[in-house]
């Protein structure tokens, strides 16, 4: 339960360490350059992560009044 | 009288109307004034977090970075995103320590956990210095949005009084619960304003997003992506970073905290924060949108280019309709900016000189506060020089130093004495002064490696920072008593 909580590292991987071997213009996706996608597509992740780390967080059903 | 005014006005009046009808049926003591009564719900603390985020800063000077500077605008949207993924695991034990000791403040909340009202005070007065100057850029773009959107028909001199008096007005009022109302109208209209312009833009001027970046890389290759020099990938890096770090140590950001009434309201927060976040993206189409329509804006002046797109394409009835949700992105954060500093001068400096003030004493002292605030800032606004420039850019950096203590604090054992915390502070403040009033950079050390010559500056103050605490807190450990056991 604790361990899920590790995937809150990624979002800082893929924003931090990424953008090293992904700044490029082309491709473009989605008619973003493709840095800019990579940055959004990674937003979106993000918040898929945090949504898995509440839904799996029994701090969530204990909750304070 | 044009077109566009209406709307302006309109929006002053709207945001002066909410303000003052959220006092309804509260005593506004200061827990109901400063923090709403700690029963905020998830909906309302979002408001005031997206609130204080979505500044005029990020109207004007989000679309101006991607206008003038490209790619390296993309660090705000990153920055943002990692800020709330911190916010998931920092923000509840924080709150929940403000709820067990009724702290009203960011300073209450160093003064607690380090037995220190000397600590207290020295956070108060950092937070002050980078809050007043903040004020005033809300009020700079204020002035530049209502005299540009409003055809010149208002100037902005005369805006920034009119905006200042509101504020002040609804502040004074309803605290807090004036924020978070005026702050719901705000976000619905960025969010349906901004959306519509970073789409409707990009269609009419280029016939689609592809099209669009497919033009700006013909016109300036490499636009879209970042350089190899100066805000490289390793400026990108490393600001991302700091500006992550220091996010939620912003004193009006922090007193936000304390007004929820849960915790998992804001773990909420934080897995829909990032979405949001993404409004940022249609800000930079507006940007981009304008590189190539209205070219030629250089300088400060960048900041420009929503509103001088916006002229060009629209008629002065929408471009208001624009320039009202400007103005309520300067009302907004400006109120909980004002509220945050009226706070910190009455509870944190004025409380400290006089220990026998009681609670309602303080209160009215800080509501009484709030209009000498805003014609500090007002005053700012008109007279300031480059003195206010310097201390703009320095803000970030200083509340930024506020981070290791912060953190340090949440642990269950705290490593950093009262003396180790306070030392870390000042050298960390004392070197981000000294580096930006010398304009001191890494590229003016020339013999260090390029990748080094474009980390952000900030890097060494929290690192100065850090390794003081350290040092100082290993040193008075063995002398004293942890403070961390007076604190627990």
């Amino acid at each position: 339960m604790h361990s899920i909580r590790w995937l809150a590292v990624i979002p800082f991987l893929a924003l931090i360490i990424g953008p090293f071997f992904v700044n490029r213009v082309t491709p473009f996706v989605l008619g973003l350059p493709f840095l800019l996608a990579w940055i959004v597509a990674w937003i979106l992740l993000t918040s898929l992560i945090m949504a898995v780390i509440y839904a799996n967080d029994p701090a969530n059903q204990e909750d304070e009044p | 009288m044009n077109g566009a005014l209406p709307f302006i006005a309109a929006a002053a009046l709207l945001a002066l109307v909410l303000g003052f009808l959220a006092r309804r049926g509260k005593d506004m003591n200061l827990e109901q004034w400063t923090v709403g009564g700690r029963g905020f719900g998830a909906l309302f603390v979002f408001v005031l977090l997206a609130g204080e985020i979505y500044t005029t800063f990020t109207f004007l000077g989000g679309s101006g970075f991607a206008y003038g500077k490209g790619a390296p605008a993309y660090y705000i949207l990153c920055y943002g995103t990692l800020a709330y993924v911190i916010s998931y695991f920092m923000l509840p034990p924080i709150w929940r320590y403000a709820k067990e000791h009724r702290l009203y403040s960011q300073s209450d909340f160093f003064v607690r956990k380090y037995d220190s009202p000397a600590l207290g005070v020295i956070v108060a007065l950092v937070d002050i210095v980078a809050l007043i100057p903040y004020l005033v850029l809300q009020f700079k773009g204020l002035g530049i949005i209502v005299e540009i959107a409003g055809y010149g028909a208002i100037s902005s001199t005369v805006a920034i009084w009119i905006g200042a008096a509101v504020v002040a007005a609804y502040v004074m009022v309803s605290g807090v619960h004036g924020s978070a109302w005026t702050a719901v109208a705000k976000d619905t209209m960025i969010l349906v304003v901004v959306v519509f312009l970073g789409i409707y833009l990009p269609v009419h001027f280029y016939g689609g997003f592809g099209p669009m970046f497919t033009a700006i890389e013909q016109a300036k290759p490499g636009f879209t992506a970042l350089p190899p020099h100066g805000e490289s990938l390793w400026w990108f890096s490393s600001t991302v970073l700091l500006t992550a770090l220091g996010f939620y140590t912003w004193p009006h950001t922090f007193a936000s905290i304390y007004t929820a009434k849960g915790a998992s309201a804001l773990r909420k927060n934080a897995v829909f924060l990032p979405l949001y976040q993404l409004i940022l993206l249609f800000v930079f189409f507006v940007g981009f949108a304008a590189t190539l329509q209205v070219p030629g804006l250089t300088g400060s002046n960048i900041d420009l280019a929503l509103f001088k797109l916006s002229a060009k394409t629209f008629d002065p009835w929408f471009v208001g309709v624009v320039g009202a949700t400007g103005v309520l992105t300067a009302l907004v954060p400006g109120s909980m900016i004002m509220m945050t500093a009226a706070t910190l001068i009455a509870n944190n400096l004025y409380r400290t000189v006089n220990p026998s003030a009681d609670d309602r004493q303080v209160s009215l002292l800080a509501k009484l506060l709030v209009p000498v605030v805003a014609l500090v800032a007002v005053f700012f606004t008109l007279k300031g020089g480059e003195t206010i420039v310097a201390l703009l850019l320095m803000g970030y950096s200083f509340v930024t130093q506020l981070f290791p203590a912060l953190v340090l604090s949440l642990a269950r054992r705290n490593f950093a004495t009262r003396e180790g915390a306070t030392a870390g502070i000042i050298a960390g403040v004392a070197t981000v002064a000294a580096v930006s009033l010398t304009g001191t950079n890494f590229h003016t050390l020339p013999w260090l490696p390029p990748q080094i010559q474009d980390l952000n500056i900030g890097i060494v103050a929290l690192a100065v920072n850090f390794v003081v605490l350290i040092v100082v807190s290993l040193a008075t450990r063995r002398a004293t008593a942890p403070a961390s056991a007076a604190a627990e």
